[in-house]
């Protein structure tokens, strides 16, 4: 890659020992005309000039490219193609033509819909509080506000605070007997709860890291949004006598409808991948999403079966098969935003 | 996209977005949320600096005790730390220099120059953001055994050296405030491509080149799906160190917590020099990395 780019920077840069091949075009009044010498120089010049121009573009794109190409559409691809045979993590060359055999077993298998399901329920519960609670801290964010720098980067800390750090405080806040989140509770009349065995419990806890991270990110996201909302809009809208909660409704909502479609889609394609919360709260052995595997996502499924379990052909049938999921919700979303358009 | 929108347009209309002054009210709400976003990293440190008897108690310790150099330490030894952190920079390092460089140059091919498939090369970079990291981890994961690459950093550091997202952003960014004829006149002046990039397009550049920077960093620093495949305790990340620090054999929770704490700090101090920026960055236009 480093070579490539240099071999064109060296082809670029000869011109320019000059530094001038188009201003020789521009001067060709010039008395060398008449030497063919310089005629043959400032030809090649101009061609290489063109050249420049032409190819530079995709010199340029190239890099991206090449490492997308590598990186992303191939192992796409590849992963298509090793859905349909089985492999073994144990002893990689030997592959076996099974067909749609991995995907048959898969839709067969209830922890495939039991990991379909709790992704989906966790990605609802941490997406939409999360989002509503952006939207309206981002609401708050926009009035004149002292130290608004402060709130911004004091929310915006969980974002920087990795998968990690984050799984593993709130794991000892949501311990049974000595959490700090039962105790709390506690304070408020509620007994013990075992955070981890429940599924709804568990599924809360997940999604309360999720939330943690996302929501302040969220939040600067809307603000951005809405300060570029028209303030006449908000004037006039006073002027009518509406209230702060019906400009809030009425002006600021609508206004921001693109902008929160793109966090929906944002955020679902995240839920749709989660792993590292579910993983890390699970503790050892946390690819299977608890005891009895309520709240094992579609990426800790993938895990436990191309990782655990040794089926990579499996695997890549489950990566797949997320794979068209997203595709069909992007394909949903498209459809709504079309008709978001359409009724507006 | 309607998030994105130039650095000069967020300036302006800053002020003229913002309405009616906050209430008692709304001062309150936000000092709610700014506690519970800043508790639990606070927590990990009173954690990190109690012994893991004293976290088995209620109840639970809510100021901070004397242990925590000595968990630190700990923590920074048995976990593998000081070689994790050491990792870790020279990961979200190199895929930082990769996806700028690279994104800023892509990104200004597609916003200012002409050239063939450009519309369906771009309509590829959107289409590749959607596309999952689990999608890849099957054929990487064979290769990496192939090439004997497990544990070695270039597995983590090549898969996700250039970024669909930045060339995207770095378009956006120079659609807007990189003006043509600035290209033009150079063109004119006989500079080469290369001279126009390295003396035109990377100064304006420069302001998305240090947000796209940062974004990127926080996103490598934090990745946590593939490294965890990649790479084990013998060389670890920081979240690979982590990982195993939290399922080793009757983890010490207070050790566990400084680990947290030790793999957290070097982004929270980044956040606290250019926690402004990276506020102002992510409001330019983001995507989760």
């Amino acid at each position: 890659m480093v070579s490539e780019l240099s071999d064109i920077a060296g082809a670029t840069a000869s011109p320019a020992q000059g530094g001038a091949a188009p201003r020789d075009e521009a001067a060709q009044h010039r008395p060398a005309d008449h030497d063919p010498a310089a005629a043959l120089r400032r030809k090649w010049r101009s061609r290489l000039y063109r050249w420049d121009v032409k190819g530079s573009p995709y010199a340029f794109v190239s890099p991206f490219f090449l490492f997308f190409v590598a990186f992303g559409l191939f192992p796409l691809i590849y992963t298509g193609w090793s859905s349909f045979y089985r492999v073994e993590l144990t002893n990689l060359d030997a592959r076996e033509f099974v067909g749609f055999h991995n995907y048959t077993r898969l839709f067969q298998d209830e922890f495939f819909w039991n990991a379909l399901r709790n992704t989906f329920t966790i990605g609802v519960i941490s997406t939409v509080p999360q989002l509503l609670m952006a939207l309206g801290l981002a609401h708050l964010l926009n009035y004149r506000l002292r130290g608004s720098t402060f709130f911004r980067v004091a929310m915006l800390v969980p974002y920087a605070t990795s998968v990690a750090a984050a799984a593993l405080v709130f794991t000892l806040m949501f311990g049974t007997d000595y959490g700090m989140i039962n105790w709390a509770l506690g304070h408020l009349g509620f007994g013990h709860t075992d955070w981890r065995a429940g599924t709804w419990s568990s599924q809360i806890a997940v999604s309360s890291i999720v939330i943690w991270r996302w929501t302040g990110y969220n939040t600067l996201i809307y603000l951005a949004a809405m300060q570029a909302v028209p303030s006449d809009l908000y004037e006039s809208a006073a002027l009518d006598g509406a209230s702060r909660w019906q400009q809030f409704r009425h002006v600021t909502v609508p206004m921001l409808r693109p902008t929160i479609l793109f966090t929906i889609v944002v955020s679902t394609i995240g839920a749709t991948q989660l792993f590292g919360e579910p993983y890390l709260f699970g503790g050892t052995g946390g690819e299977k999403g608890g005891s009895a595997h309520q709240f094992q996502t579609l990426g800790l499924y993938l895990y436990e079966q191309g990782w655990t379990n040794y089926h990579l052909g499996r695997a890549s049938a489950i990566a797949w098969t997320m794979f068209l999921l997203l595709l069909l919700i992007a394909a949903v979303n498209g459809l709504a935003a079309r008709w978001l358009r359409k009724s507006q | 996209m309607a998030v994105f929108s130039s650095p000069r347009q967020v300036r302006s209309k800053s002020k003229a977005g913002k309405q009616m002054h906050a209430g008692p009210v709304t001062y309150a709400v936000l000092i709610v949320f700014t506690a519970v976003s800043l508790f639990p990293l606070i927590w990990t440190a009173i954690a990190a600096s109690r012994t893991s008897g004293r976290l088995s108690q209620t109840p639970p310790p809510l100021w901070f005790g004397a242990n925590l150099f000595k968990n630190l330490g700990t923590a920074w030894t048995d976990a593998n730390l000081s070689q994790a952190l050491l990792n870790s920079a020279v990961v979200a390092g190199s895929i930082t220099v990769g996806t700028v460089l690279f994104s800023t140059i892509a990104g200004f091919a597609f916003a200012k120059l002409r050239f063939r498939f450009k519309t369906v090369l771009l309509m590829l970079v959107i289409a590749t953001m959607m596309v999952p990291p689990q999608l890849s981890v099957v054929p990487m994961f064979l290769w990496i055994a192939k090439l004997d690459w497990t544990n070695h950093l270039q597995a983590v550091i090549l898969p996700t050296f250039v970024s669909a997202f930045g060339v995207f952003f770095m378009r956006q960014y120079l659609t807007q405030a990189l003006p043509t004829e600035l290209i033009e006149a150079a063109r004119v002046d006989g500079a080469s491509s290369m001279r126009i990039v390295w003396h035109v397009v990377f100064p304006v550049a420069r302001p998305a080149m240090a947000v796209l920077g940062m974004l990127t960093f926080v996103f490598a620093w934090n990745d946590f799906f593939w490294p965890i495949i990649a790479l084990t305790q013998e060389n670890p990340t920081v979240q690979v160190a982590l990982t195993s620090l939290a399922h080793g054999y009757v983890p010490d929770e207070s050790v566990v917590m400084a680990g947290a704490l030790l793999g957290t700090l070097p982004l929270l101090l980044v956040f606290v020099v250019f926690g402004k920026q990276i506020v102002g960055g992510i409001m330019q236009g983001a995507v989760k990395g």
